[in-house]
């Protein structure tokens, strides 16, 4: 499935939906899109993940890229990462650095 | 947007500043000139900066792919003025760093009676890369026709580590789990959910931490090739691989296929999550490192990365041109060259930086410390370096004392003050007198206290020597009590590969049988090898699964099997779980015991007024040990009040072993009423759970006089 990145700012959070493989050929995109979130100084940033079904190396650059970017007060949350996605976000000890949620509600 | 910080003010003009912008364009690739240090490849702002030595090639062309891509993108020669010294250093903007694989193409003599092999129709890999590609799943076969099977690859090193470092563990406390990365999970009965993986691994801490070790020693996992000489068995047809992985492609990359997330490039992040994990549950990471030789072999094999980049100088040859062959392995590493030297502390100081790896142990060290022409050195600078080396300050280093060549080091390996051994004689030694050899009391006293008869002479502590009775080369512990000889026919050497060596005894049937008494002996005497080790001063080592009663089923050496011989099979754990039981509390029992784990080794004197000496010698009679060349049993106290030198409180321990075939009526030395009273610890002649017991929980002993010890058992009684 192609890649897509969708950015919703609502009162300061910023929800990216992510779909299809996030890899080497689609991660400039995510980049962009992080850089598009930080502009706007979130207070959280919500990564909706249901429909991602591959992450490879360079999505995983950009995860660590947009911890980076929005820095240590802004809590990331990746919701709704499933199977292989969530193995590799275990795997790769990312899941340390952020809050992993089957579901998130909007506020 | 403004900043009201007069030192942000400062930062943003300096990122403004531009320091690295290209000077010259080649096959469309935008260049500069680039920094001689690091060598490798270096992520530096908009590019990746190329560097790589060769003190006599004539020229260097930087090769990129695609990542898996049969032929080059592009071959980009260096310009001659990108050259300083020996050393070719280009930055090459735009690059995408996700997807480019890199090697080099260079140009040289081709001169075998002087040492040089230059070959520019191949592709090399760079000693410095951080990654490889082209082995990225296990055991998937590889395109034998690549003109490039080992690929550099570029790495980011943006892992959180949070707060980790290497934890610092005292090294007179570690317990150290020797393992294999693969063969821990890669069994179906462990129910990883990614076999053989440093993942599945990662997965299995709670059973490391609840055994009670807080140290991995790794095999290695270093770049390797599993198919290097890999064949079929002629009679079974059964693949047989270069499984352990004693064979190195590149010392800086881990290896990709023991990464259940090698095939998407992510390696290096699944290992350190590993070692990360690790030191969250207080375990330190060991690394076992290969750096005698390497796999490119001898004169008949392949050139990949060293041979083809600078042979004389990463070699020790013959005056002839031909390769010595101090490891056994075709090659030996010039390890005391000065540019070897460099890279073997620049990889030391990498793992210990970027992984945060807290020690090595180093494969047939003694090669370490051989001149370019294999002589011994007296003050090897190699093994000099890594003792003083900054950030490997606090780093365990550990020899394997020998080499293939013969040079055996053992007590007289160059320590400079931080090197321990694998002490082969405490193997040895504690092998005979525990299957019953008539002569071993004496070594077995020196083995217990620390080998002060290898150590002492010479001012270095019990934490020299590293305790072990079993290690991947050689028999299993259960082996040991199970086989005479060795049984490597799976091998396809016809039984010629494997040590003969190896102090083992069967108990009276070659291999697995249903007798119960000799099924109850060969229990026992595992038992009583966990205890006597972890009674002993020194640094206690145990092999995976010795716990549990893993068997290779009589092969000592079963360095090329992928399958059961290997795997560890965690049904073991159930079938035998009084020893994985007895292992537990043993480890327990050491921990809880600080008169066990001395810096300094014992004086066999009372030098703090308790009236006993730190260690004191019985036999069947309190105070009266039988030294004599038929003696089989020999029993110490240890007295809590010299627990560390006198600077921490235990209880008095007393330990008795008999490897006689009768059963011992023994006296127990009487001890002052402030000690209190004998409880037994250690029975290792009762069945579980009368065998052993949890520490703080010992039942107190009927009659404080006497013990009446059975034919091959360990007794340990604690005073309190």
């Amino acid at each position: 499935m192609a890649f897509d990145a969708q950015l919703a700012m609502t009162n300061s959070v910023a929800k990216i939906t992510l779909i299809g493989s996030l890899d080497a050929s689609s991660a400039p995109r995510f980049k962009e899109v992080i850089e598009e979130a930080a502009v706007q100084s979130p207070t959280k940033l919500v990564l909706i993940m249901n429909n991602l079904d591959f992450l490879a190396s360079a999505g995983l650059r950009v995860l660590i890229f947009a911890k980076q970017k929005m820095g240590a007060a802004v809590d990331i949350y990746v919701v709704g990462s499933q199977g292989p996605v969530l193995g590799t976000l275990e795997m790769s000890g990312f899941h340390h650095s952020v809050y992993i949620q089957e579901t998130y509600v909007d506020a | 947007m403004t900043s009201t910080n007069p030192a942000a003010v400062r930062i943003d003009s300096l990122e403004a500043r531009i320091d690295y912008y290209p000077t010259h364009e080649i096959a469309g690739f935008r260049l500069r000139p680039g920094k001689p240090f690091p060598f490798g490849a270096t992520l530096v702002p908009g590019g990746v900066n190329f560097s790589v030595f060769s003190s006599h090639a004539f020229s260097c062309t930087l090769v990129l792919f695609e990542k898996g891509a049969d032929e080059p993108l592009a071959e980009i020669p260096f310009p001659d003025s990108f050259r300083i010294g020996h050393v070719w250093s280009m930055m090459v903007f735009d690059l995408n760093c996700e997807t480019i694989e890199y090697g080099y193409r260079i140009d040289g003599p081709f001169d075998t009676t002087v040492g040089h092999r230059f070959n520019k129709e191949k592709i090399l890999l760079d000693p410095y890369a951080k990654a490889v590609g082209g082995r990225d799943i296990w055991g998937t076969p590889p395109n034998w026709d690549n003109q490039f099977p080992y690929r550099g690859r570029l790495v980011f090193e943006d892992f959180d580590w949070e707060d980790d470092r290497p934890l610092e563990i005292p090294i007179e406390d570690l317990i150290i789990y020797e393992m294999h990365v693969r063969s821990f999970t890669r069994h179906a009965s462990s129910d990883a959910k990614h076999p053989g993986t440093f993942a599945a691994l990662k997965d299995k801490i709670p059973y490391i931490s609840e055994l009670g070790v807080n140290c991995v020693e790794l095999m290695p996992v270093y770049e390797f090739d599993e198919f290097e000489n890999s064949r079929r068995h002629p009679d079974s047809g059964e693949m047989l691989y270069n499984y352990w992985g004693y064979s190195t492609v590149n010392f800086f990359a881990p290896k990709a296929g023991y990464a259940a997330t090698g095939r998407l490039g992510m390696q290096v992040d699944e290992l350190k999550t590993l070692v990360k994990e690790l030191h969250k549950n207080n375990i330190e990471v060991i690394l076992d490192v290969v750096f005698n030789h390497t796999a490119e072999g001898d004169e008949r094999g392949p050139t990949f990365s060293f041979r083809g980049i600078d042979n004389k100088t990463y070699y020790m040859l013959t005056p002839e041109g031909y390769y010595y062959n101090f490891s056994g392995c075709g090659n030996t590493l010039n390890c005391n060259n000065p540019i070897v030297r460099s890279i073997v502390l620049d990889c030391l100081r990498y793992w210990a930086s970027e992984y945060h790896i807290d020690g090595f142990r180093f494969d047939l060290a003694a090669i370490l410390g051989r001149d370019p022409w294999g002589a011994p050195l007296s003050n090897p600078p190699l093994l000099e370096s890594l003792a003083f080396d900054p950030v490997l300050g606090k780093c365990k280093l550990i020899a394997e004392a020998w080499d293939a060549g013969g040079l055996y080091q053992v007590g007289s390996f160059p320590a400079f003050g931080r090197w321990a051994e694998w002490n082969g004689k405490y193997r040895d030694d504690l092998r005979c007198f525990l299957k019953g050899d008539a002569g071993k009391v004496g070594a077995l006293a020196q083995r217990i206290q620390g080998s002060p008869d290898l150590y002492g002479w010479n001012g270095r502590g019990p934490t020299a020597s590293i305790n072990f009775i079993t290690c991947h080369d050689g028999f299993t512990l259960y082996d040991m009590f199970a086989y005479n000889e060795k049984h490597n026919h799976a091998n396809g050497e016809n039984n010629n590969d494997g040590g003969n060596d190896n102090d083992s005894w069967n108990c009276g049937w070659e291999g697995e049988t249903d007798n119960f008494w000799i099924n109850d002996l060969r229990k026992r005497l595992i038992k009583n090898a966990w205890a006597i080790l972890m009674v002993s001063h020194g640094v206690p080592m145990v092999l995976m699964g010795d716990e549990m009663g893993r068997t290779q089923n009589g092969n000592n050496n079963t360095y090329c099997q992928d399958n059961g011989l290997n795997w560890l099979d965690w049904g073991l754990a159930g079938k035998n779980a009084d020893l994985l039981r007895f292992a537990k509390y043993m480890i327990a029992f050491r921990l809880a015991h600080p008169a066990l784990r001395s810096r300094y080794h014992l004086s066999n004197h009372d030098y703090m007024g308790s009236g006993y000496a730190d260690i004191s010698w019985h036999g069947e009679k309190a105070w009266c040990a039988d030294w004599s060349a038929e003696s089989r049993m020999l029993a110490f106290m240890l007295c809590g009040k010299h627990a560390k030198s006198g600077t921490a409180c235990d209880e008095y321990i007393y330990v008795a072993m008999n490897s006689h075939w009768d059963t011992k009526f023994i006296e127990l030395p009487v001890l002052a009423s402030d000690c209190g009273s004998w409880h037994v610890a250690v029975n290792s002649g009762m069945q579980s759970p009368e065998d052993i017991f949890e520490p703080g929980s010992e039942p107190v002993l009927g009659d404080q006089q006497h013990f009446l010890i059975p034919a091959y058992t360990v007794v340990v009684l604690v005073a309190r």
